[in-house]
């Protein structure tokens, strides 16, 4: 299998590779290329042009600004793994990165081109709605930043237009006494997840639960961000009946078939992986909030 | 821009001067231009591992990177592992001891790996090594071989410590 040819371009600066990627029809941009080789070497995907961002050293890196978490496009999965920053203020991030693929793949992976490809169980994709993050996305025209949301037009599709870089993903860390847990079910270690769930829990003085972020992801076209079971568990007692009852609408989102899963077993998946991440997250709130 | 590149690259420490077409993989360049055939290739899209080489010490599929992409990079595979005199390296000597491997076409991959994982993680316990393993495929040994080979050779390990050369 070998990929059809291609013009290749390792520019050295953002500014030249959105020049690039302006000037170019059927470019592609290469980051890590742990998805992209593969679809190139199938012939999945063909590009006349390809823009290699390994070598723009802007744009790689773990930063901190306003209490927020910035990570550079070209960030590897392997750094943000063993960041101490990562495990201090989002460890959630760590505890998701462990089902990312393998180590080969890790060290090489990167979180800006995980969220560009956009698969719906990607677990950086799951964190990035988890946390509700913002996007940087850079070209020839300019900048601008996208919620999570408008970022997440579909099936593994962004809205980034055309001409547009990624650049970084901001992250907005909760208290350090927050409870946290990611689990997911897959066929095989490192398989991509049949259903992915994430929590946040912060809990008030008097244990009960203060905020609450939810990620649910297999289930539609992008990562799904339960409202209902959300609003459940505002001001509650973390009990597990109201853990339950949470996770019971979360089993009640809409959710797709394929030739393996049926919507009815990832809606199972679903309702069992958001009570545990929740019995977990509050148990981690409670140790931390003790410690 | 199709055209070939000049690149040069440090493979086993020595350096390599070629010329290479943009689409050509960094593991058909290492077999069919450097003509170092250790490093296998399986599933050529990022599935069996066999592949692995380390690229600036950090495992990485070979068959997923451009050869372009090492111009001015170090890497090393399977045929660095073992000291120049051909004899095998503590790691190559517990799979030999363990019977770690039987067809053999997934060991330089594994090898690889496992060395990294050595490089970093003087003593990983079975868990580590199984997870770390998970990403190169082994049809032959059920991997319980494997597992008490990286074990074996983790315990002859000072920590921290390698030959003159940094193998483990």
């Amino acid at each position: 299998m070998k990929p059809a040819p291609f013009a290749y371009y390792d520019p050295a600066s953002l500014a030249e590779a959105s020049a690039l990627l302006a000037r170019h029809d059927n470019a592609r941009l290469l980051a890590g290329g742990q998805s992209l080789m593969p679809m190139m070497n199938f012939r999945y995907v063909t590009p006349d042009h390809l823009i290699d961002l390994n070598k723009i050293p802007s744009l790689a890196g773990i930063g901190i600004a306003d209490g927020a978490l910035r990570f550079g496009a070209m960030t590897r999965q392997r750094e943000i793994e063993f960041s101490s920053e990562v495990a201090r203020l989002c460890p959630v991030i760590q505890e998701a990165l462990a089902h990312v693929g393998h180590r080969q793949t890790r060290n090489r992976g990167t979180i800006g081109g995980s969220l560009c490809h956009f698969d719906p169980a990607a677990e950086l994709v799951n964190l990035t709605a988890l946390y509700g993050g913002t996007l940087e996305a850079e070209s020839v025209r300019g900048k601008r930043v996208l919620a999570f949301d408008a970022f997440a037009a579909g099936f593994m599709t962004s809205s980034l237009e055309p001409d547009e870089i990624l650049t970084a993903v901001t992250l907005k860390p909760w208290g350090l006494r927050h409870g946290y847990a990611f689990l997911e079910l897959a066929r095989r270690h490192g398989d991509f997840a049949i259903v992915a769930a994430s929590a946040l829990l912060e809990l008030d003085p008097r244990g009960r639960i203060a905020r609450a972020a939810l990620a649910l992801s297999g289930l539609g076209p992008v990562p799904a961000r339960p409202e209902k079971s959300i609003a459940l568990l505002q001001g509650a007692e973390p009990t597990r009946e109201a853990f339950l009852a949470a996770a019971e609408e979360a089993g009640k989102i809409e959710a797709m078939s394929d030739a393996y899963y049926s919507a009815a077993y990832r809606q199972h998946l679903a309702l069992v992986l958001t009570r545990r991440v929740l019995e977990q997250a509050a148990r981690r709130a409670a140790e931390r909030s003790t410690a | 821009m199709t055209q070939k590149r000049r690149i040069a690259v440090t493979v086993n420490g020595t350096r390599y001067e070629r010329e290479a077409e943009p689409r050509l993989s960094l593991a058909d360049f290492l077999r069919h231009d450097l003509h170092l055939t250790g490093t296998h290739l399986g599933c050529e899209h990022g599935v069996c591992g066999a592949c692995t080489v380390l690229f600036n010490g950090h495992s990485a599929r070979s068959c997923l990177m451009l050869a372009v992409q090492a111009d001015g990079q170090e890497i090393t595979t399977v045929e660095g592992l073992s000291p120049a005199d051909g004899s095998l390296s503590p790691l190559q000597e517990a799979f030999h001891e363990k019977h770690a491997l039987q067809c053999g076409f997934c060991t330089p991959g594994i090898l690889c790996t496992v060395t990294e994982l050595l490089r970093e993680v003087p003593r990983p316990d079975e868990t580590q090594i199984r997870e770390c393993l998970s990403g190169n495929l082994c049809r032959c040994t059920g991997y319980q071989p494997i597992i008490e080979a990286v074990l074996l050779a983790a315990s002859q390990l000072e920590p921290g410590i390698k030959d003159e050369d940094g193998r483990v």
